[in-house]
């Protein structure tokens, strides 16, 4: 896949002196979900405030469907939309004034059947005449949404779009993502919800105290650096780790045996693990595996860079 | 050009004047009515006539200059502020849109509101004094420069505030204060010497006597250099707005 954005050497200082971004480098595929995770004040609203416009970058260049960001600007900006982390909108504005002032400003004629088609599928048209003060919190992130949407652009970052929402307006956020993605529009999220990405992005991107960690394309980085677990129930709980198995990497919880594993490894041990198992006359109840979910290879990659 | 972005911004600006168009309309008339009853009527009875004009008529200009020269500069001061305030400037700056398609869309709707304000000031007064303007062509482009520059300089104020009192701060302690020390009111020669002089480095001054030899044919200073003062307010506000967006002040980190 081609890159639709490319960030190259971007670093950011404020005057205060805090360095937001250090030399990041990062290629975004046309069409891709990329989910940007990283604890507050990583970086990921700097870099995409540097993206659309909104802060200056001290060095670095990006460019979007290879236009220059700053020497090209109407033509790079004008492919970006962009659904900012607040809820901002004018209190007192109706929804399809606001949405419609959006895609004016973007330099679009007014198009009306688009503007009703992009309500309709946030699930706004019936509210269409109502103004932003009178909606709910959802109601305002949709129409956050249908302001980025106007414009038709190709790349959309959302920033933190499901933060304080509620778990049935996050699936439909997702469905909203998942039609995006399919029209061809590459989407760009940061998301402090791990199973967001977990459940809609592609690849994964890390980020960390301004600096790039990884990324990696979702299913890989589970695989890669997932840790697989085999939980073995015993007809008799054991108290402690037999001793003819303490060369194994075993320990009990929940008066069941935990044996960890590494699914890269080109010998994972079960076999013998379970046969060891037979000759020491332990009577296996149930077998079952867990694999470590992306949580828990954010935080291990996060603790260890700090 | 962004032509679509720049008719977005004032339609949008406009549509929030129209919100409050109750306000925006009765305020202005009310005040004027009240100062053509307090000065021109109690107070101008006393007084006979200003430079040849009776004293309701004379202070028209003034009138019009102290509410067109405040509501310009509040107008398009909380025009740029408020989107500051909520945070929507975010849309402004990332949107395929220059500096100058940004002022002239916020700038030009500013102006605008304030034009129509100090239409419905001079169509008040009708209601109070006999009033003929002698040269119209140079009361409205008088009018239009004053809207103009007033609008830019409250842009540059609504940049610049970092909270709603800064940002009634100038028009309140500056503004006003110049515009009653201007000659709105009076004329200059009715001062002492020394005020003659003092009152020469108060820019106003130039704007109501400029506007008000367009009404009458009279001022205190020659229309030239009124026309002149204007003019250089307006540049040397189009050159701080040029410095602002081109370091990006209180507005890009």
């Amino acid at each position: 896949m081609p890159a639709i954005v490319t960030i190259r050497d971007l670093s950011k200082v404020y005057d205060g002196g805090f360095e937001a971004l250090k030399h990041v480098n990062l290629e975004i595929e046309a069409g891709e979900i990329l989910a940007l995770l990283g604890p507050n004040g990583a970086g990921k609203t700097t870099l995409i405030s540097i993206i659309c416009g909104m802060v200056n970058a001290s060095s670095g260049a990006v460019s979007v469907a290879g236009h220059d960001i700053v020497t090209s600007f109407r033509a790079a900006r004008s492919q970006i939309g962009l659904v900012p982390q607040e809820i901002t909108l004018e209190p007192f504005e109706k929804v399809i004034d606001t949405v419609n002032f959006s895609r004016g400003l973007f330099g679009k004629p007014a198009d009306d059947a688009l503007v009703e088609k992009i309500l309709c599928q946030l699930s706004l048209w019936e509210r269409r005449d109502a103004r932003v003060n009178e909606l709910s919190g959802g109601m305002k992130r949709r129409v956050l949404i249908a302001k980025a949407l106007s414009h038709e652009p190709r790349v959309l970052f959302l920033d933190e779009p499901t933060a304080g929402v509620d778990v049935e307006l996050r699936k439909d956020m997702w469905d909203v993502v998942r039609e995006l993605q399919a029209d061809g529009v590459t989407i760009i999220l940061t998301t402090h919800y791990i199973e967001e990405a977990e459940a809609i992005a592609d690849r994964v991107g890390v980020i960390n105290a301004g600096s790039i960690l990884l990324v990696k394309d979702k299913a890989e980085l589970m695989t890669q650096m997932g840790r697989k677990e085999l939980r073995i129930e015993l007809q008799v709980p054991p108290e402690a780790v037999p001793e003819s198995l303490s060369s194994y990497d075993l320990r009990i919880e929940d008066g069941a045996l935990i044996y960890t594993y590494d699914t890269n490894a080109e010998r994972t041990g079960i076999t013998k693990l379970l046969a060891a198992l037979s000759d020491a006359g332990l009577v296996m109840k149930d077998v079952s595996t867990r694999q470590s979910s992306l949580e828990e290879i954010f935080v291990t990659l996060v603790e260890d860079a700090s | 050009m962004n032509f679509y972005a720049i008719k977005a911004i004032y339609i949008s600006e406009m549509k929030r004047f129209f919100r409050t168009i109750a306000q925006s309309f009765i305020s202005p008339v009310l005040s004027t009515s009240l100062y053509f009853v307090v000065f021109g009527t109690a107070i101008g009875s006393r007084i006979n006539e200003v430079d040849g004009v009776s004293y309701g008529a004379f202070i028209v200009p003034g009138l019009i200059m102290l509410t067109v020269m405040t509501q310009a500069t509040s107008n398009a001061a909380f025009g740029i502020y408020f989107p500051k305030f909520i945070g929507t400037i975010y849309e402004v700056l990332s949107a395929p849109i220059s500096f100058l398609e940004i002022i002239i869309g916020y700038v030009g709707a500013a102006a605008t509101k304030a034009l129509f304000i100090g239409l419905v000031i001079l169509g008040t007064s009708y209601f109070f004094v006999d009033l003929t303007i002698l040269h119209p062509l140079t009361m409205i482009a008088f009018l239009l420069l004053t809207c103009l520059s007033f609008s830019l300089l409250g842009f540059i104020i609504g940049i610049w505030a970092g909270n709603f009192e800064q940002l009634q701060l100038i028009p309140l302690l500056v503004i006003t204060p110049l515009v009653f020390l201007g000659g709105s009111f009076y004329s200059i020669s009715m001062l002492p010497p020394i005020w003659q002089t003092i009152t020469m480095f108060n820019p106003v001054v130039y704007l109501v006597s400029g506007f008000r030899w367009a009404f009458f044919g009279v001022s205190d200073v020659p229309i030239t250099i009124s026309l002149l003062a204007i003019a250089g307010f307006t540049l040397a506000c189009l050159a701080i707005i040029g410095w602002i967006f081109k370091t990006g002040y209180k507005i890009k980190n």
